[in-house]
């Protein structure tokens, strides 16, 4: 259980490809070149944590609309993510017909993503029960905002999974605000981790801006689940530097000086020096990272320009499984 | 008159109801210190308070659910899901709760509440942000179900669903919020209840509401250069439904097109066409036409999402198979 250097360093590389990617889709979007784009900047430390505690492949995730990083890590390509920010044909989500950061990859097991927040919760209850009734020896990890976690399909969800004993672990990346609204207008509680203790179940927190940290407590997380003792509820604390969404202007509801100050404790920046202290990283060698998500995200957009759209017959498919035409 | 936007009207009504009556107060997702989604309760939360402009948790039922309890002690509150979409997650506090308590409970307890709500696709925010599910709502006895297409109707029936003592679901489309109109200035309420005519013509009736008043006034704009003159009738509220100005057109044109935005099978077109085959059979000279949102979840593309959206073309399209 214990990272090698080498993984620890691939975690720094995956937080980095995944934000220099989701600093290009707010290019793209001040450009006018896609609709709509939805951030998870700052939140990168926790979802690579957490999804190097996995055994990738062969467990499941139901993610939630932020986890570009822990998608990257899932396999998901730039040039995929670019795909889908401008809706493109061949976009392994939806094919364009979702929007974007609404992951469905189903060859990563990363699955349903809807609009309606707290969805996944309970799908990630299903997926455990079966995985339980197939006898396999998998997890499923869920993710979710902090704020989302007042809707009552959380509660059933983690309340059934706890009875239960499901393998699931159900991870609140808490950025401290659900669009305007700051945690204490959410929850009464510290931390949404605390509401795991009056459904029987344990709950942990943890800082969200330390992947190695977080990658502990998931993988204990983890290994407690298949071992048959069932769920966790862990909460990451972080910060959602960013806005809301490409629609949301923050200035209305929170100063320039605590965005600012947040930014100086950036898990780039952190995890970065810390390597670097400890001699796992040289700054050249942080510079070749950089050269080569330069790249890469380069490539993707280029690639994804040229890309077609669907067809308009693409729109009329696939409704049902055993289709049925309305023309 | 002064002509605003939608968005200015509803705000206005909302104010001037909460300036008139102290027992009105709103709550949900985002009204208070954000101003709302739409930007419909800007300025709300510094002149009202934090005690008559709820910021609720993410808790659709528990909106609704507290609305109902609050109305049942007297107050008036204006529920806001932040989307038709998310009404969803309070359907059993809206269909079971809301829609039957007064009769149930045989009229012990009144809930003069109204859940605001926004509809509509054409925006790209894909399959489950996007819907128009307005029949659903309208199906079911003790809800009134109000759905306005211009500026002065949505602050005229917002007024009056504000002072009704029945629950009202009022659903205000999301690409109408900039359409500007002539809102009369003053006490302006209009009445839940009545469709009315928004332009007059002799050859078809097309019947509509909401978004598809825009598409069908379009429409007959480029019909009057064919020489095609329709007679776009508002349904405005959709329960409960008010026939007549329908059945007095069409038994003027005898020809029918319905409009609207959400899919066709067992939508509003199903309902007003089987009204007027059922009360104006002897005037029908041509099959009704229905134009509709195509069968499928609205996809996000934007080309995909315009290809499945009734447009301005479909309308001028079954209008001239009826003639
Ligand atoms: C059922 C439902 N209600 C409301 C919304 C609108 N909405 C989208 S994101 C969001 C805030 C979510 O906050 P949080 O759970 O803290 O996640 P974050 O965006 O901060 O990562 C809201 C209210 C929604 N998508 N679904
Ligand atoms: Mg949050």
């Amino acid at each position: 259980m214990e990272l090698t250097k080498e993984q620890r360093i691939e975690m720094y590389w995956m937080m980095l490809l995944a934000r220099r990617l989701d600093e290009r889709a707010w290019v793209l979007h001040r450009q006018g070149k896609i609709a709509f784009h939805i951030s998870g900047i700052g939140q990168e430390a926790a979802q690579v944590g957490a999804a190097f505690a996995l055994n990738r492949g062969e467990d499941w995730v139901t993610p939630y609309y932020r986890d570009l990083a822990l998608m990257i890590c899932l396999g998901y390509t730039p040039r995929e993510f670019v795909l889908s920010l401008m809706g493109k044909q061949g976009e392994p989500s939806s094919g364009g017909r979702q929007m974007p950061s609404h992951w469905s990859l189903r060859r990563a097991n990363a699955v349903s993503h809807s609009a309606p927040v707290a969805t996944q919760a309970c799908h990630a209850a299903g997926i455990a029960l079966a995985m339980k009734m197939q006898k396999k020896d998998q997890v499923v990890l869920t993710t979710i905002g902090e704020g989302s976690t007042s809707q009552g399909e959380w509660y059933e969800a983690v309340n059934w999974a706890a009875v239960h004993q499901l393998p699931v672990i159900f991870l609140v990346e808490n950025n401290q605000y659900a669009i305007s609204v700051p945690q204490e207008k959410q929850m009464a509680v510290r931390s949404s981790a605390d509401k795991a203790c009056g459904l029987g179940l344990e709950g942990l927190t943890v800082d969200g801006t330390d992947p190695y940290k977080v990658y502990e407590v998931v993988a204990r997380a983890a290994e407690k689940a298949r071992s048959g003792n069932g769920p966790t509820v862990i909460e990451a604390r972080m910060y959602r530097i960013t806005p809301h969404s490409s629609d949301d202007d923050d200035r209305t509801y929170r100063s320039r000086e605590e965005v600012e100050e947040h930014k100086q404790r950036d898990p780039i920046l952190v995890v970065r020096s810390r390597l670097e202290q400890e001699g796992l990283l040289t700054p050249e060698q942080v510079e070749g990272m950089e050269a080569r998500a330069r790249e890469m995200v380069d490539d993707a957009v280029q690639f994804a320009t040229q890309a077609p759209y669907p067809n308009v017959e693409e729109g009329t498919y696939p409704v049902y499984a055993e289709e049925v035409r309305h023309d | 008159m002064a002509k605003i936007t939608m968005r200015e009207a509803i705000s206005q009504a909302l104010w001037e109801e909460m300036e008139r009556d102290p027992k009105v107060f709103i709550l949900g997702e985002e009204v208070g210190v954000w101003g709302g989604t739409y930007a419909v309760t800007k300025g709300f939360y510094d002149h009202f308070g934090p005690e008559r402009v709820r910021d609720t948790p993410i808790a659709e039922a528990a909106i609704v659910g507290a609305a109902i309890g609050a109305s049942m002690r007297g107050l008036r509150p204006i529920a806001e899901l932040m989307t038709i979409n998310f009404a969803f997650s309070a359907m059993d506090h809206i269909v079971n709760e809301a829609a039957k308590m007064h009769y149930m409970f045989n009229g012990q307890m009144t809930l003069p509440m109204v859940i605001r709500t926004v509809g509509g696709g054409g925006r790209q925010l894909g399959a489950t942000h996007s819907q128009t599910p307005d029949a659903i709502f309208a199906h079911f006895p003790g809800l009134k179900v109000v759905a306005p297409g211009t500026p002065a109707d949505a602050k005229g029936l917002l007024k009056s669903a504000i002072r009704s003592n029945d629950p009202i679901f009022f659903i205000e489309h999301a690409t109408l919020y900039q359409t500007r109109g002539e809102v009369p200035e003053g006490e302006h309420l209009v009445p839940i209840g009545k469709s009315t005519v928004q332009r007059t013509g002799r050859d078809v009736t097309v019947v509509t509401y909401s978004k598809g008043l825009e598409i069908s006034l379009k429409a007959a704009e480029q019909l009057a250069k064919d020489g095609i003159e329709i007679e776009v009738v508002d349904l405005r509220t959709l329960r409960p439904l008010d026939m007549e100005p329908v059945l007095e057109s069409f038994k003027k044109t005898n020809r029918a097109v319905i409009v609207e935005e959400g899919w066709l099978s067992f939508g509003v077109g199903a309902e007003i066409s089987a009204r007027i085959y059922e009360d104006a059979f002897d005037y029908v000279d041509a099959p009704i036409r229905r134009v509709a949102q195509k069968e499928v979840p609205l996809p996000y593309n934007r080309t995909l999402e315009q290809m499945a959206l009734p447009q301005v073309e479909d309308v001028i399209k079954a209008v001239k198979e009826v003639i």
